[in-house]
């Protein structure tokens, strides 16, 4: 017998409906469920911890004293997700990322959606995620994010927001990988019994989709390379994992110079050309001579080798302007400018601090809104008003007066629940989804995601940087 | 491959290498403490300086005890060439080439690391220190059969394998000339019991005492344990063992390769004068100079491996 307990009252718990019967997609994992021995459940989870942690698949947390090499809690059970569901989803994803390359074209191009007065100009030329440099300069093939991972939340049985659009360099798909593949370890019955769509080739795609983007200069086969900041970078695990898996080299800035108007990394045998970097360092750190002189992260002169046609960098410098926080809530303008539809997926609602109006709303509203930064990520830097206390609250109000051009606000919402496992059988948990999108001259989306989960108790912080879990993602064949 | 990757397989070998030799260092220390009824001080200097760390144990301790010298050699951060600075730098330097590695070697290298963290957490026991060394030779041991059974033998295996015995030899050649005078002619001829305790510390350093016996007498003579561990082609940690293997390594990478190297000539120098000099030749013309020299050419050789493979 499965029960729910401590249920946020108002939350959409995705494998259990109201009277306590299983929702259909989750029912023949439920009836597997109901069973199994709790104490082998709670063996095999240990096992997996085991499995991580031999493997090495750790994050670094910074700040962190005397824990450099962090495991992400991993939970067992699934997040499943209907074959219909999901095509609602992926062409809504599909939708939006067409947008999202198209207005960035746009915007370092004739700026139209400027001109047609949908977006502030200053908006985009005053921020510092927009790069001039990339200003009448199309990359080839004229794709500008390779690699998206949407942030989506779903908050009832038909209501799904895009929470963000991770358009510069997304992480966590190599979780989505590893999760899998302990799954499917530890509970192979599971993938007889329940027809899951296979996500075990995205690296595979991920390569094919990279070198079907090599610039011009390429001639002969490309050669890809994935360029890490380095060891001590939270995600080094995964860039690892993903040249490892793609079959490519890993590359440091320090491995790659630019030699005879190409990019070169320096192997045992000499200087060898590279096509194609995906690189896991951000727009400002990537070449010292055009952007962040202190850089040792970068390569001097990959900007001229790039804007000369010699070499793909993905995603593109200068994408960073298209998953702001601010121009954000001009998304749904912005997809149908574009696509000339209506946005299939929905913003949340978001108020722009920068109007006084709005300003005047979400100060008076702190309580019941999530105020962001417009530039920050992973969970830093935010006020999650319903559980701040009034003196945070106060602090942060402060903040916002003094700076309302660096805020957005969102209200609470009551993010849908999955199970985990607990010591006393399992309990529900805010959980988001982040599915993840190759783009080339055709739109792949990887059927299955990242789930990750707030472990504590009725929290709505799922980041990994604040005590977030993940779980596997399964989308049904149906 | 890059030369980052190569640099990092290179060192990675090298200090899973030298974990393995300052455990096995211990090992002998602890041994010899046990034959002998008076204080053993004496015995952990010798020890030290067969691990190159004496003056470095001086930095951080004001006098010699067998404790504070099993602390340095095995867990103290402040020792580079401690059991555990070595695995740990062994374990960073395998995290950066990853991607070299096969799934089970990096795995039973991350295992070790985590397994010998916790074991060496505090500071160990004398009467926990029998399970300690043999934990740091089965983990070493796995590692190892990990690396053989599933590495392709292509240059990452070469890369790993040279770094593996361009250590291996330095360790040998300096375990030899912190005894060298114990092998004297002069010395052999008063045959001690004491010197018998020192030649079988000499073996017990290399993992040989048994060996030793399956290939001379019995007994032990200084000529014969010299000649085993400089030019004895079978023993797996002599000299002559040791160059062999480096020399055949670059030899696969300068025929993949097509091309050669200063490191070339350096190595097949080093290894012709391995097999053609006898050991009477060696100890008649100072088995200290020999070996000092030995130690300064094996260091150059890293050096031009590094340079022409593009390590930095």
């Amino acid at each position: 017998m499965v029960k729910n307990k401590g249920t946020t009252p108002l939350a959409f718990d995705e494998m259990m409906n109201a009277d306590s019967s299983p929702r259909q997609p989750y029912s023949t994992y439920h009836e597997w469920y109901a069973s199994q021995d709790r104490n082998r459940l709670i063996a095999k989870s240990k096992e997996a911890e085991n499995i991580f942690r031999k493997t090495g698949i750790t994050f670094a947390v910074y700040g962190h004293a005397d824990s450099s090499e962090k495991l992400i809690p991993f939970d067992l059970i699934p997040r499943i997700i209907s074959g219909r569901e999901w095509r609602k989803l992926a062409q809504g994803i599909e939708q939006r990322v067409i947008a999202l390359n198209a207005f960035l074209d746009d915007i370092y191009h004739k700026q139209e959606i400027i001109r047609a007065g949908r977006v502030p100009r200053e908006l985009i030329e005053k921020n510092v995620a927009f790069l001039p440099q990339m200003i009448g300069f199309r990359p080839p093939g004229g794709v500008y994010t390779h690699i998206v991972g949407t942030d989506i939340v779903r908050t009832g049985e038909d209501q799904f927001y895009v929470l963000e659009d991770n358009a510069r360099t997304p992480s966590g798909v190599s979780y989505m990988l590893e999760n899998r593949e302990t799954m499917m370890q530890m509970f192979p019955e599971l993938f007889h019994q329940n027809r899951v769509r296979p996500v075990e080739n995205y690296p595979n795609l991920l390569r094919q989709s990279l070198a079907s983007l090599a610039p011009p200069g390429c001639s002969g086969k490309p050669r890809v390379a994935v360029l890490t900041p380095g060891i001590y970078n939270s995600a080094y695990y995964e860039h690892a994992f993903l040249a490892d898996m793609m079959g490519v080299e890993l590359v440091e800035g320090s491995d790659l110079r630019v030699i005879d108007g190409k990019v070169k990394m320096r192997t045992t045998r000499g200087y060898e050309a590279i096509d194609v970097l995906y690189r896991r360092v951000d727009d400002d750190f990537l070449d010292p001579l055009t952007f962040r002189p202190d850089s040792a992260l970068g390569i001097p002169g990959i900007m001229d080798v790039y804007r000369a046609g010699n070499i793909t960098i993905a995603n593109a410098p200068g994408t960073g302007i298209s998953d702001d926080k601010a121009i954000y809530s001009y998304m749904p303008e912005i997809v149908e400018f574009y696509t000339g539809r209506k946005p299939l997926l929905e913003n949340v609602p978001t108020w722009r601090c920068s109007e006084p109006q709005s300003l005047k709303y979400v100060l008076e509203h702190l309580e019941e809104l999530v105020v962001k930064e417009v530039h920050g990520s992973g969970g830093y830097g935010m006020l999650v008003g319903p559980t701040a206390s009034k003196k945070e609250r106060a602090v942060f109000a402060e903040k916002l007066k003094a700076r309302p051009t660096n805020y957005i606000a969102q209200p609470t919402l009551s993010l849908s629940t999955v199970p985990i496992l607990v010591n006393k059988g399992i309990a529900p948990r805010h959980v988001d989804l982040r599915p993840y999108v190759l783009v080339s001259d055709k739109v792949q989306i990887i059927p299955g995601g990242l789930t990750r989960v707030a472990l504590k108790a009725g929290s709505l912080v799922v980041n990994s940087s604040q005590g977030g879990g993940t779980k596997d993602t399964w989308v049904l064949e149906d | 491959m890059l030369g980052r990757t190569a640099n990092g397989l290179y060192w990675m070998f090298r200090y899973i290498e030298r974990a393995e030799n300052s455990a096995r260092l211990i090992d002998a220390g602890l041994r010899m403490a046990l034959t002998r009824s008076e204080a053993t001080e004496g015995d952990w200097d010798g020890v030290l300086q067969s691990a190159g760390v004496r003056e470095l144990y001086d930095e951080v301790h004001e006098t010699l005890t067998s404790i504070d010298a099993i602390d340095f050699l095995l867990r103290d951060r402040a020792n580079p060439s401690s059991v555990m600075s070595c695995i740990e730098a062994g374990r960073h330097n395998a995290r950066m080439v990853r991607t070299a590695l096969t799934r089970e070697t990096w795995e039973a290298t991350n295992e070790c690391y985590l397994e010998m963290k916790a074991v060496l957490s505090k500071k160990a026991r004398p009467t926990d220190m029998p399970e300690i060394i043999d934990t740091i030779k089965r983990r070493a041991g796995l590692i190892r059969g990990a690396f053989h059974g599933t590495m392709l033998r292509n240059e990452i295996f070469n890369f790993s394998r040279i770094g593996t015995f361009i250590e291996r030899a330095d360790n040998t050649a300096r375990i030899l000339d912190v005894k060298y005078y114990v092998l004297l002619p002069a010395v052999a001829a008063v045959g001690s019991s004491m010197d018998n305790v020192q030649w079988e510390s000499i073996l017990r350093s290399v993992s040989a005492h048994r060996a030793y016996g399956w290939v001379y007498d019995a007994e032990l003579r200084p000529a014969n344990i010299a000649d085993f561990l400089i030019s004895n082609g079978r023993m797996p940690r002599s000299l002559a063992y040791c160059y062999e293997k480096i020399a055949s390594n670059l030899g696969y990478l300068e025929r993949e390769y097509g091309e050669r190297h200063a490191a070339h000539d350096t190595a097949d120098r080093t290894l012709a004068s391995l097999r053609s000099q006898s050991i009477k030749d060696i100890m008649d013309e100072g088995l200290h100079e020999y070996l000092e020299d030995f130690i300064s050419h094996n260091n150059r050789l890293g050096q031009e491996i590094s340079d022409g493979y593009r390590f930095n």
